[in-house]
Parts: C-alpha cells; structure tokens; sequence
C-alpha cells in the first residue's frame, strides 16, 4: 500500500466516475425536468453498447459507432416520452413503473438480438496503449474516457448555462408550473432532455463497453450505481452529478480494493445516509 | 349485502376454491401456487405502504431477504429451524426484518414519493450489496442451499402439506394486514396517503403512523422470507436484488394497489407467466414487460379495478339513459 498504489487506484476511481458522469448526468437531468426516475436508463446503457457492437461487426470502425449508438439511442428515448411517458400527464409513480415496464422489456429484446453472450467493444489500436506518467503507467483508454467525459461535461454547462435553450431548461427544473406560465414549451424541453439523456447513457454503454464489456444484466447493475451518482450529487444538477461521480467512482474502486466483502455496502451506505440527511442530495434543489 | 361484504366472501370463495382444487392438480401447479402465495405475503406488504399509506418502497427484497438468509443459515449452520424449531425461525425472520425495517425507517421515512422510492432502492442496494459480497456469512454469488424441509409431527417435504403451511401464512397474513387496514391505524394511513398536511394539521403524528407502517411491512417481508427460502430451497442475492422489489412493486399495482388481495391475482398471473409460459414460448417476457405496461397506461387502479370501472360505465350510461328521458319533459 505505498503511494503508487493510492494514486493508480485514485486514477482507476476517477477514470470510472467518467463513466458514471455520463450515466449520471442524464438521469439527474430527466429527474430535473420531469420529476421521474427514469428506471430503464441502464437498458440505454446496455442498448448504446450492443447497438455500437452491431455498427463494429458491420462496419469495422469504433469511431462511427458512438454517434450512431448514441443518436439511435436518443431516437428510442424520443419515442418513449413521446408515445408513452408524456400521455400520462404529471403523474410520477405511473411514470416510474412505465419505464421498469420498459426496462424488462429492452431486456427481453436486447437477449433475442444480441444473445446472452459476454462481448467486449474494442477501442482502435491507438486508445490501447500505455503511457508513462511519473513512473506510474496510465492506460491510454482511460485518459481518453476522462478527457471525454470532462468535454462532455463542459459542453452541456455551457449549453445550460449561457444559451436560452439552457436557460428554459433551468427554469424547467425550478418550477415547471412556473416556466409554462412565462410561455416556455416544457412539454418539448422534457422531450429534448429525455432524449439527451438516452444519448449520454448510450454514449456511456459505448465507452464503458470496453472495460466492463457488454452482457445482459448490465443494465441492472448500472442502474443502481447511476442512482447513487444522482442521489448523492442532487438531483437536477450537472455539478452535483459531476461531484457525485467523482465520489461513487472513488468509493467504489477504494472499496472494492480495501474491503472486498462490503464494498457495495461502502457503496451505497453513504448514499443512504446523505438522502436522510438531506432528501435532495447535497446540491440538490429544494 | 353492502359491497364490502361481497368483496369479503368472493376472497373467501377465491380461497377455498385455491385449497380444494390446487392440491388435487400436478406437483407444477401445487409448486407454482405455493410460490406465488409466499411471495405474495411480499406483495401485500408493499401494498400497505404504497396502497394505504402513499409510499413507493423500492427495496422491499432486503426484509424478504433476510429473513430467507436467516433461515437458511440457522439450518444449514447449526441445524436449527428443522424441527418444531421451525415455529421459532418464524418469529426470528420476522423479528429480524422488523429490525431491519426499525433501522432503514429511521433514513427512509423523511423522504415521500419518488424521493422515498430512491432512498429504499438504495437502503434495498445495501442489503442486496452484503448479501452479494459477504461470502464468508452469505455464499456470495452462489448462495445457500437447503437442504431439506423441517419435520415436525408433518413432514414439509410432501408438497401438499408444504403447500397448506404456505397457504395457512398466507390467510393469517391476509387477515391481519386486512384487519391493519382497516382499524383506526389503517384509517389514518389511508389520510396520510390523501393528505398528509392536514393530517398533521389534525394533530397526527404521521411520521411515527409511517414508521410503524414500514416496520409492520418489514416484518411481512421477513414472514415470507423464511417461507420462501423453504420453498425454493436456494437462498441468493437473486432475492435481494432490486429486481425482486420491482417484482414486488409492480405485482402490487398490476393487481391493484390499496386492495391487499390485488397483489395475490398480481402475484399468480406473474408467477404463472414466467414459470408456465418460458417453458412454453421464448418470448414470454415481451407478454410479462407488455402485460405492465398496458396496466400502467390503462388500468392505473390495477386488475381489482376493472369490476368498479365496468360499475361506473354502466351507472354512467344509465344517467345518460335517464337525462334523455327527462330532458323532454321538462322543455
């Protein structure tokens, strides 16, 4: 346990809350705008993946398979607030059962076209080497997810915070009753952040394929983890789900490496004890 | 007959026609129903608190889970549970799960609607999170397997006498969480869900009414636990992970939340899909997702609604009928 092994484990911590970012920070934006938990994001996660296995069997290239995971992804998200998730009105409970409905079902379907077998994504020649940082030795990919996730991050901040798109978003979250009074469509912001993030979840399904690898019920095991990231964070919030990242990614590898038999429990206890202390997360809003 | 009265006796009817003609079928059926009805004590309990008292729990499988756990463990460590001592592993499991529930209540019963549906789903994680990783107590990923039922006077190997045990739980569940209900506890839950303000307002203390909701639920969750371990005869983190609470969860609005023996009807149409027709269809699980689905979108008060849906079309069309006849004679 010297300083080699704090700082590879800090790295491996926060490369994985790269992953967890983009999970995250589309189910924090959902619960935002919508008031809904959105029960089969991990199902988009899993899609996005198996769908950029079909565009590398096909067409050979990694590259063109995380747009096209990522936007058919979003166009399944788009269908399903549209056809399903909107014609209930404001009615959150029914709204969260529909998407465990829809997460079972993803499953089922993803199982018949996919198979149960475990898949890895390969990233190209390029992403898989190592570099040496201070004598310690980065894997390429992992600085690659890092990179990804911090411009991702930066670029929704930007949209959120300096466009008027972003503006009625934010107005959205605060108080949706309030925003449609003032004339904004929130009924096409839920639609456009529900889509944006399918996307994100898919995009994540992309990158994290390559080292968690794709197989069926990863989407269960995402879903709870992406929770703690918003729970933990707040929820509506991108900082929050950055902050939140950060903390699970590090919990969970320093868990899994100090205390093997309770590392969900490091996990997901301090996600417990943060929502009774404070029910909307650390940087949620009120 | 009021209508309460004719819902009680079509339960009971249901019921006897469940003891008298389940036992006389094939060891799959006797199985399968067995299954269903000690889940179903999960089911229910679910029901207290999303039905009556307003709230979503999401990690119901960590009280089913321990007391499936403990049972498991006691039997296959030291032994005990397999003999009259059965009776005390009851009281134990349900113990346990109270406890249990004592603890998660304390965190879990500050938050209301979706906000008390992430923090059971975490408290749920917790659970499903030790039992995966804690070998050394649990079997991790393998988990526990029984071996053999307990014997005590009657021999619970035999499916029959197995299945009449479940059942037996099964009704004296039913009657306490019907007679819960509907007592003046049961009554200010029902406000609670409708309003929990004014309810405060009124000088309820609605805070301690969910907490010993949730502990009652918890103690359900624990009653089936044990059942359950003895009737798969495998204890896995299968059980506690939060795919069970969303079985639970939605077995609970599928059969109509707030009507307890919605989730029983919630609980055979699962069970029965998913054991009966995988060996029949691959694709059953499309029919289970779409069963949900089409519940969620079309029937928000569940299978127990449809009778009281089908009441007030006929009522409605009636008026209809009796404004037409008016209407001329008034003008």
């Amino acid at each position: 346990m010297n300083t080699q092994f704090w700082l590879i484990q800090a790295f491996n911590g926060i490369s994985y809350a790269a992953l967890l970012f983009l999970v995250g920070s589309g189910l924090s934006l959902i619960f935002g705008v919508m008031r809904i938990v959105n029960l089969s994001h991990g199902s988009y996660f899993l899609l996005g993946g198996y769908v950029a296995l079909s565009v590398i069997w096909t067409t050979g290239s990694w590259a063109l398979s995380l747009p096209l995971a990522a936007l058919s992804i979003a166009a399944v998200g788009l269908l399903m607030e549209r056809i399903f998730l909107r014609p209930l009105g404001f009615d959150p409970l029914r709204q969260v059962l529909l998407t465990v409905g829809f997460a079972f079902l993803f499953q089922q379907a993803a199982l018949d076209i996919w198979t149960g077998n475990n898949f890895d994504i390969n990233p190209p020649e390029a992403l898989t080497k190592t570099i040496v940082v201070g004598g310690l030795f980065l894997p390429l990919y992992r600085i690659f997810m890092i990179a990804t996730a911090a411009a991702i991050g930066i670029g929704l901040w930007l949209i959120m915070e300096k466009t008027r798109m972003g503006a009625a978003v934010r107005a959205t979250v605060d108080d949706a009753q309030m925003a449609r009074g003032v004339g904004i469509d929130t009924s096409r912001i839920s639609m456009f952040i529900f889509a944006l993030g399918a996307l994100l979840a898919a995009l994540g399904g992309v990158i994290g394929g390559a080292f968690l690898g794709i197989y069926p019920g990863l989407d269960f095991e995402m879903l709870p983890i992406a929770f703690a990231v918003v729970i933990i964070g707040g929820m509506g919030s991108l900082g929050g789900a950055a902050i939140g990242a950060l903390l699970v990614g590090l919990a969970d590898n320093f868990g899994k490496a100090l205390f093997p038999e309770v590392s969900y429990f490091t996990l997901y206890a301090p996600m417990a004890l943060i929502l009774a202390v404070k029910p909307t997360g650390l940087f949620g809003r009120e | 007959m009021t209508g309460q009265a004719t819902k009680v006796l079509a339960v009971i009817v249901a019921l006897t026609a469940i003891a008298v003609i389940v036992p006389n079928t094939n060891s799959f059926v006797i199985l399968l129903t067995t299954r269903a009805l000690a889940f179903s004590i999960l089911v229910m309990s679910v029901d207290v608190l999303l039905g009556y008292t307003g709230l979503p729990s999401l990690g119901q499988a960590a009280y089913l889970g321990v007391g499936a756990y403990l049972t498991a463990i006691l039997a296959t460590r030291y032994q005990f549970g397999l003999g009259y001592d059965f009776w005390l592993v009851v009281v134990f499991g349900i113990l346990i799960a109270a406890v249990l529930a004592a603890v998660f209540g304390l965190l879990a019963i500050r938050a209301s609607g979706v906000y008390f549906l992430m923090i059971t789903l975490a408290l749920g994680q917790c659970a499903w999170g030790l039992a995966y990783r804690w070998n050394s107590l649990t079997g991790g990923d393998n988990g526990i397997n029984l071996r053999g039922r307990p014997k005590f006077g009657i021999d619970l190997a035999n499916e029959v006498t197995f299945f009449f045990l479940v059942f037996g739980f099964f009704v004296v569940s039913l009657l306490l969480m019907y007679t819960l209900v509907r007592s003046p506890f049961g009554r200010s839950l029902t406000g609670i869900r409708e309003r929990e303000l004014r309810m405060k307002i009124l000088g309820y203390n609605t805070w301690l009414h969910k907490y010993v909701a949730f502990i009652i639920a918890g103690g359900f969750g624990g009653l089936a636990g044990v059942l359950w371990a003895h009737t798969a005869g495998i204890v896995s983190p299968e059980n506690v992970v939060l795919t069970t609470s969303v079985d639970a969860l939605l077995m609970a609005v599928l059969g109509g939340a707030g009507t307890l023996v919605g989730g029983v009807i919630g609980a055979l149409i699962v069970f029965g899909l998913r054991e009966y027709l995988s060996t029949l269809v691959p694709w059953w699980q499309y029919v289970l997702g779409s069963v949900y689905v089409l519940t969620i979108l079309f029937l928000p008060t569940g299978l127990m609604g449809i009778p009281e849906r089908i009441r007030q079309r006929q009522t409605l069309s009636g008026k209809r009928e009796d404004v037409k006849e008016i209407a001329p004679v008034t003008s």
